[in-house]
């Protein structure tokens, strides 16, 4: 498939370097086209070789795009008006999922539960595991070096950067997901929502409230 | 003492909390890493490795996403899939094909 | 090697090998408590050289108190760590 002629749209960790058209490449941006290049020629060589074929790369990359923070929504939702379902997720997340026809592979899930007295937050600060089989693909900041560094030393700090203070007496527990586990925060139910439709709490419910960074909204 | 990839602790500056939604490219990279792991070509944990291993300055200078192109090109390499030639001849193609200079 | 029962004192082994480690710098000579055991996996340290992991390790979520991480923590002094850490990397205190 033809890619469009050169674009700049990539992924930077260290911020975005200006261009001027006439000026030569400066050597970043020669290392980072050389890059881009290698991933389109990787593609085309497995291709080529019939190792993976056009179709399956198409296919993938739609699984992944259909599952979305909505999907952990309904899960989350459901267990908030189930409290038998709620139990099974927490229970063995891996298994309650199959309700929603979702798989963990080959990973397993571990719902926690946010309480008065407990606030959960992910990460991975080795590398970027997430539960991507229920939300999808992670944000750009998850997998940063600022989010993985100082999460685990300083949570208040960063849930502060997004917005959530939370109480001196409410634990903070943070989950570092060195092993198998993807974790999945059931954030608590605000009040008022008592007679919300599915659809409705499920709108409540964000991705980043499943990370545990943010609180879920209340309306 | 530590990986280019062991930072937890580490001081680090403000998180950018901005969107910046995947590119097509990063896409098709994220899927052929999967594709590899799902059809037996390397395990989860060697892709980790040949990040890691990638040493501070490539690790700290490529983005996430072409860390995983790194990795994949090496560990494919290094398991006999594909040979450094055949992948420098592919560069040069797909960079002609997109009109970019070859230095 | 035994099981560590929930509730158990642990210290993380405070060993620097290179390799890929999936425990991380920051915790290691660390104590904390066992809260559950997650069950038995494959080694990533060795499925990373190519190997079958096997034999599988216990795989164990230990909770640490934040203060005793970060000697400058500034949160709340309830504050925890939860992390995922295989048995060879466990020493009971």
């Amino acid at each position: 498939m033809q890619e469009p002629a050169h674009t700049h749209d990539h992924e930077h960790d260290h911020g975005d370097h200006g261009h001027t058209p006439h000026a030569p490449p400066q050597p970043d941006e020669k290392i980072h086209s050389y890059y881009q290049v290698l991933g389109l020629a990787l593609k085309e060589l497995l291709i080529d070789k019939g190792i993976i074929t056009a179709d399956e790369v198409r296919k993938t990359i739609e699984f992944r795009d259909s599952i979305t923070p909505a999907t952990g929504a309904k899960i989350v939702a459901r267990a908030w008006t189930d409290p038998v379902y709620k139990a099974r997720l927490l229970a063995d997340g891996s298994e309650a999922i199959h309700d929603f026809g979702l798989d963990m592979g080959g990973t397993h899930l571990v719902v926690v539960e946010n309480t008065p007295a407990v606030h959960n937050v992910i990460v991975c600060t080795l590398c970027s595991c997430y539960p991507r089989n229920v939300l999808g693909l992670p944000p750009s900041w998850y997998k940063q070096r600022e989010y993985r560094a100082r999460v685990v030393r300083e949570p208040r700090a960063v849930l502060a950067e997004f917005g959530t203070q939370l109480p001196a007496n409410v634990e903070v527990r943070v989950h570092d997901s060195t092993a198998d586990m993807r974790y999945l925060v059931l954030p608590m139910r605000p009040k008022g929502t008592e007679k919300m439709s599915a659809e409705q709490l499920e709108a409540l419910i964000t991705r980043d409230s499943m990370i545990g960074v943010s609180l879920p909204r209340d309306r | 003492m530590r990986g280019p990839h062991d930072i937890g602790g580490l001081e680090a500056g403000p998180v950018d909390t901005d969107a910046h939604p995947m590119t097509f490219w990063e896409k098709q990279i994220d899927a052929l890493n999967q594709l590899m792991a799902q059809k037996g070509y390397r395990r989860t944990d060697e892709n980790r490795r040949y990040i890691e291993q990638l040493g501070h300055d490539v690790y700290n200078t490529l983005s996430y996403y072409e860390r995983w192109a790194a990795s994949l090109s090496r560990v494919l390499i290094d398991k006999g899939v594909l040979t450094q030639d055949e992948i420098d001849a592919k560069v040069a193609k797909v960079r002609a094909r997109l009109g970019q200079d070859a230095g | 090697m035994p099981e560590f029962t929930p509730g158990t004192r642990v210290r993380v082994r405070e060993d620097f090998p290179v390799g890929h480690i999936r425990t991380p710098v920051y915790i290691r000579g660390r104590e904390g408590v066992v809260t559950r055991k997650f069950g038995t996996f494959p080694n990533p340290e060795t499925l990373a050289i190519g190997r079958d992991g096997l034999p599988a390790k216990a795989l164990y979520e230990v909770r640490f108190r934040q203060a005793d991480l970060w000697s400058d923590y500034k949160g709340g002094a309830e504050d925890t760590l939860d992390m995922d850490i295989y048995e060879h990397w466990l020493i009971k205190v």
